[in-house]
């Protein structure tokens, strides 16, 4: 019954995605409201879900892979609807619709909405770990985004190819700010959310540690090369994708792995 | 109530015989002369046209004969007079303030000449009620389609070219410096189009330090010694290039320890020069972004091009405001011509 929230938030996302490509069928690529709107709505209903089966659970709905996939979901949303329009990042949303929608659209048509047989007792500590630690993922993924945004723009003035998009992305150096401070943000989250980890009183599976450590470790050496003027914009653009690309494929796998003892 | 309009644009005649026409008669010239009720006059560089309502038909022969008692030369232009009544006279000044019947389609310009020829008419009295709602729905038609089509997108010329794509690559201009090598004019006008934007620090460096001197006192700028030009290059971010040198001054063996100090800083060469001062493949080196005489000018093309697959949209837009118009006013605009003509004199 639940689900029914995320289909129809994943209509919403469609419904963004369509208006964009519409848009850009004309010719004409610019920032619309009805793109904030749809995303906005399309929030609402993944809350609805995420009250609702949380309710259902007696506890943060981060039980199986389906929850998480909707909660990175919407976690996304989350920061997006919070630092896209202060940052003025006008075509954010066009980006971030089709990475919330690809990552519903999995959740809705893979088997993995699998009920823990045994309700598990509820802890603070890991209800905190797992949540902000997935807050810490929606953060990178829109760093992710931005990356996106930032090599597409940056490909157009080094081609001399300027298309209508062009004229609606922001600035080069506006959207790699933007892109420091998401990721100085998901940072933050992250290690709030694996030292928060070693408070839950659980036992710690090796693997689940090795790889947590490992992407906190991948992007701490991303947030380095940036602090130390080493790396190049474009390839911090390239490595936030690269990361939030191996972040997701860590957490299915931490997940797999764990499937049977639910966080 | 006959609304009408006539006039003479670039479409129609050489600057010379506009020129004639500039200026050559008042509003209050125009009402008292041809017993109308409203009228206002928009005299631009490339139109000067005459905008009124009446309770009978005007003809253009009654306007040409004024412009001629108001001190323009003998009429001698008359077929390059148009006259648009009614629907026509609305659909042509919506087209007008929209940009579609500019020389630079899409230019803004002339949204404020003729927002200060209405209000030059208001205040004067000139223009009564219907030249009123007539010109506030040009505006709104004009707003429309500023901001739901491309019309107004993109740099048509190198100077604004540049300055675009220096807003694309940093944002906020005031905290960017600009070295200037070569005193040419397009340098000029690129290094004032930046200056415009915020840029304050403007260097200029040319093997003639008096011309240089001379081009910074110009530009708001401070000049700086021609054999010290490479040292400038580690701190600004804007290179204007546009020297006279045969061989390429700036090559990537010259830039690459200069990037290394500042490898998250991008680098903006605008070379201008011909033959290029300025090696093609600096423009793969990671962070600078370098465009020549030829890629400017392929942007400004590329934004007219942009624009004019505007046109139909923007078009749409305005017919749908000129027959909202008409159906609020219609009764009131009627015509002796025939509704819709948009004739030219040889057709009127």
């Amino acid at each position: 019954m639940d689900r029914q929230f995320i289909l129809l938030s994943t209509l919403c996302y469609l419904g963004a995605i369509a208006h964009t490509l519409a848009t850009f069928r004309d010719g004409i690529f610019r920032p619309r409201r009805f793109n904030f709107f749809a995303i906005a709505l399309g929030f609402v209903f993944q809350s609805a879900f995420l009250y609702l089966r949380g309710h259902a659970l007696g506890r943060c709905p981060i039980t199986n892979l389906f929850e998480v996939f909707v909660f990175l979901a919407w976690s996304l949303a989350l920061i997006y609807l919070l630092i896209g329009p202060a940052y003025r990042l006008s075509l954010m949303g066009a980006f971030t619709a089709p990475l919330v929608l690809l990552l519903q659209t999995f959740a809705l048509l893979a088997p993995i909405d699998v009920r823990h047989p045994v309700r598990v007792a509820v802890n603070p500590w890991l209800e905190f770990h797992a949540s902000i630690s997935m807050i810490a993922y929606g953060a990178f993924a829109l760093a992710c985004v931005a990356g996106v945004m930032y090599l597409v723009q940056e490909r157009q003035l080094k081609t001399h190819q300027l298309h209508s998009i062009f004229y609606h992305l922001p600035p080069l150096t506006n959207l790699f700010s933007a892109l420091t401070r998401l990721l100085w943000l998901g940072f933050a989250l992250y290690t709030a959310g694996l030292v928060s980890g070693f408070f839950t009183g659980e036992p710690l599976p090796r693997f689940k540690m090795i790889c947590a450590f490992a992407v906190w470790i991948f992007y701490g050496t991303i947030l380095q090369g940036r602090h130390l003027h080493r790396v190049a914009p474009r390839r911090i653009a390239a490595l936030c994708i690269l990361a939030f690309t191996a972040a997701v494929s860590v957490l299915w796998a931490i997940n797999f792995v764990s499937e049977t003892r639910p966080t | 109530m006959n609304l009408f309009c006539i006039g003479i644009s670039h479409h129609t005649a050489n600057v010379e015989t506009r020129e004639r026409y500039a200026g050559a008669c008042s509003e209050e010239a125009v009402r008292s002369a041809m017993g109308c009720r409203e009228a206002l006059l928009l005299t631009t560089c490339n139109r000067v046209e005459v905008y009124g309502s009446a309770e009978k038909p005007i003809a253009i022969e009654d306007v040409l004969q004024l412009l001629q008692r108001c001190g323009a030369d003998e009429i001698e232009n008359a077929n390059a007079f148009y006259r648009h009544d009614g629907e026509a006279c609305a659909e042509h000044l919506f087209r007008v303030v929209a940009g579609l019947d500019s020389m630079v389609i899409g230019e803004t310009e002339i949204l404020g000449q003729v927002k200060k020829a209405y209000e030059k008419a208001r205040a004067s009295a000139s223009a009564g009620p219907l030249l009123h709602r007539l010109f506030q729905r040009a505006f709104r038609a004009a707003k429309q389609v500023r901001s739901n089509t491309d019309i107004t997108r993109g740099a048509v010329s190198v100077g604004s070219v540049a300055v675009d794509l220096a807003v694309k690559i940093f944002g906020d201009l005031r905290e960017c410096s600009v070295l200037v090598l070569g005193a040419g004019e397009t340098s000029e006008r690129t290094a004032r189009a930046l200056n415009s934007r915020g840029v304050t620090d403007i260097r200029v460096s040319n093997r003639s330090p008096e011309r240089g001197q001379i081009l910074a006192e110009l530009i708001n700028g401070r000049a700086v010694s021609f054999e010290n030009w490479t040292e400038q290059c580690r701190e600004i971010d804007i290179l204007i290039s546009s020297t006279s040198a045969a061989e390429p001054l700036v090559t990537p063996q010259l830039l690459a320890p200069m990037l290394r100090s500042r490898p998250d800083r991008p680098l903006f060469i605008i070379d201008i020069a011909v033959p290029r001062d300025v090696a093609p493949d600096v423009n793969d080196m990671e962070g600078v972004y370098l465009y020549d005489i030829d890629s400017l000018q392929s942007i400004a093309e590329q934004s007219l091009a942009l624009r004019r697959q505007q046109i139909s949209a923007a078009e749409k837009i305005i017919a749908e405001h000129v027959a909202d118009f008409a159906a609020r006013f219609g009764g009131r605009t009627s015509v002796s011509p025939p509704l819709n003509t948009r004739a030219l004199t040889s057709e009127s």
